[in-house]
């Protein structure tokens, strides 16, 4: 069985998908999406744990031998990002059984359909993060891209329709690029094992075949992963779709993408090829100060508070991309703990959201006046969340940008690290206005508000508090992605 | 001569082209959609061409040796017609959804709507 837990991390939430579509709407659906998933995330601690204790697994698939069947191999890196997907997958799940049932537009004989589009995106993502053959690579990112079409445009919301049919135009050119890249690596090389690819590019790296798949793969990853310029689906198709779906998607989705693009940069194409040969940090730093810094300054201005955390997400996504560009273990070790703190952050404020949209409808500034008095539990876990987002010392989010200014620091980039301080007072501003309508403005006349339900609370509460505890014990969060850094630039350990 | 050789090649580059440009010129969804059905499917062509190997025949073990194709990109690429099928029926079904809910498909006419409903 142990042996078997690769596999069983992709099949479980599979099977559950059809198992799902097939059971009558109530209860019981929600439990098997439920227990699947938190046996998901069961498996992805395991794996972890046996990951840190023995090394790498290899997994072969039908015991066909790699490169000639499909591997699936778990490394610190990708059994880390595992376990961030089947944590938030399952706490946002437990989350979900009340906002299906009241807030998404969908008839209830039709809500066991939004358990199967949400088990099939589980399955895309944690496939995407444990395969080690990249055309597989293809065919998870588009199961758990087409389910997540269909998750959002299931928000009450009109515009939830339009911000879906957008995402997916963008999403499948995005896929469709990557599609190029990996044909013209085969083409390079005849393997498509990421291991094997590895093994094989050096030899043919100075073609204008594997510079332009390079290029492919880069622009495609980065649509998936909303680098700015490229990030314009994402603000909408996060403020529309239903509170449980944009908790997951927004602590997961984008993780994942910039999972595969360490993978792809480091593994498959090595980091000499892409820092050197290619120079890509001076693409990738750039753009990345200027996403942090522009999508910050627009989301000081959204009065749709939902909207404001998209724009913020984009802004996040910059600094794991900055951490990229440094090229150094302490700048890897920033984005790849900044992957496990902000799904913590983004998960629980969305989740938050979510309570206040269950009690006063959308998430409007101007709605949610004088709530922080009559929902003070969702009002203090969207606090911590804040407070981590700005990265207060005691928080998770602290933790990684001190990561960020230090690598950049060390690079002696000190004007990096002065915008990173610069950006997060902006952040400050932005979860000010959120603080400054709930507390300090009178709510309106007969409005009468109660606090969001229990089975709502407790699963924003558990992230809240994680946000806490991981800001003050950091072996998982920092200590596996220092790991992780070290292996993906080659340092012995 | 070498370049018409890769003729192939230069049809999957101004099919791509193509499609690309409905998908960014078209204000139809519709029209959209078939933009990037063109650009998918001219990655199809670029992964067949890749498996031909001039005098190969299928590959279907026989008694004489032979140079056979290759077949593993003909068989990546049904995955990715699947994935395209799925991509353009999702997309036209949320185009009846769009259709339903704002009474048109022109990308100008839901954003005027759009923006009359947050004034």
């Amino acid at each position: 069985m142990i042996a078997h837990l690769p596999a069983l991390q992709v099949v479980i939430p599979l099977i559950s998908a059809p198992l799902c579509a097939l059971l009558p709407a109530g209860r019981a659906v929600w439990l098997t999406a439920v227990s699947t998933s938190w046996l998901a995330f069961l498996i992805a601690v395991l794996l972890l744990n046996q990951v840190l204790a023995h090394g790498p697994v290899s997994y072969l698939m039908g015991s066909w031998p790699a490169p000639w069947g499909i591997e699936y191999r778990v490394d610190v890196l990708n059994a880390y990002v595992l376990l961030i997907v089947a944590m938030i997958g399952a706490i946002v799940m437990t989350f979900g059984r009340l906002i299906v049932e009241r807030r998404i537009r969908l008839p209830e004989h039709k809500q066991p359909w939004f358990y199967t589009a949400y088990m099939l995106c589980l399955t895309g993502l944690l496939g995407i993060t444990i395969t080690g053959d990249a055309f597989n690579v293809f065919v998870f990112l588009e199961i758990s891209s087409l389910s997540s079409y269909v998750l959002i445009s299931i928000g009450r919301d009109r515009r939830a329709l339009t911000a879906a049919y957008q995402y997916l135009i963008m999403g499948t050119i995005g896929a469709t690029f990557i599609l190029i890249g990996i044909g013209l690596l085969y083409v390079m090389t005849g393997t498509l094992n990421m291991g094997d690819l590895a093994a094989r590019i050096p030899a043919v790296a100075d073609t204008r075949t594997v510079h332009a798949a390079f290029a492919f793969l880069t622009v495609g990853v980065s649509l998936k992963l909303a680098l700015f310029p490229l990030h314009l689906w994402l603000p909408n198709a996060y403020a529309y779709a239903p509170s449980a779906v944009t908790a997951f998607l927004a602590a997961t989705a984008t993780k994942v993408a910039v999972y595969v693009l360490l993978r792809f940069f480091f593994t498959v194409f090595g980091a000499g090829f892409s820092f050197e040969t290619m120079e890509l940090d001076r693409i990738l730093l750039p753009l990345a100060l200027v996403g942090i810094f522009s999508a910050s300054v627009v989301a000081v201005f959204q009065t749709n508070v939902k909207r404001m955390l998209a724009y913020s997400s984009v802004a996040q996504i910059g600094y794991m991309i900055l951490g990229i560009s440094l090229v150094s273990v302490t700048g890897l070790t920033a984005s790849i703990s900044h992957l496990f703190n902000h799904a913590l952050m983004k998960g629980t404020l969305f989740m938050a959201l979510g309570c206040v949209s269950f009690r006063v409808g959308a998430a409007k500034l101007e709605r949610m006046a004088g709530i922080g008095r009559t929902m003070p539990w969702t009002m203090g876990a969207f606090m911590i969340g804040g407070l981590s987002l700005i990265g207060v010392p005691l928080t998770a989010g602290f933790v990684s940008k001190w990561y960020l200014v230090v690598g950049a620091l060390e690079k002696g980039w000190w004007p990096v690290a002065v915008l990173v301080l610069i950006t997060s007072l902006l952040a400050v501003i932005y979860v000010w206005r959120v603080v400054e309508a709930a507390y300090f403005k009178p709510a309106p006349e007969g409005q009468i508000v109660r606090e969001a339900p229990l089975a709502l609370l407790v699963p924003a509460w558990t992230l809240a508090l994680a946000n806490l505890y991981f800001g003050l014990d950091t072996s998982l969060n920092v200590g596996v992605a220092q790991q992780a850094a070290e292996m993906l630039l080659g340092v012995s350990q | 001569m070498a370049i018409l050789g890769l003729y192939n090649y230069w049809i999957f580059i101004i099919l791509m082209m193509c499609g690309f440009y409905v998908v960014i010129s078209s204000g139809n969804l519709v029209k959209k959609l078939v933009g990037l059905n063109i650009f998918q499917t001219s990655v199809f062509i670029l992964y067949i061409s890749m498996g031909k190997i001039i005098g190969g025949t299928a590959p279907i073990v026989m008694d004489k040796a032979a140079v056979y194709s290759n077949p593993l990109p003909h068989v990546l690429i049904l995955t990715a017609i699947v994935v395209g099928i799925a991509t353009t029926s999702l997309g036209l079904a949320l185009v009846v959804r769009i259709n339903e809910a704002y009474g048109t498909i022109e990308e100008d006419e839901i954003h005027a709507q759009d923006r009359e409903e947050a004034l």
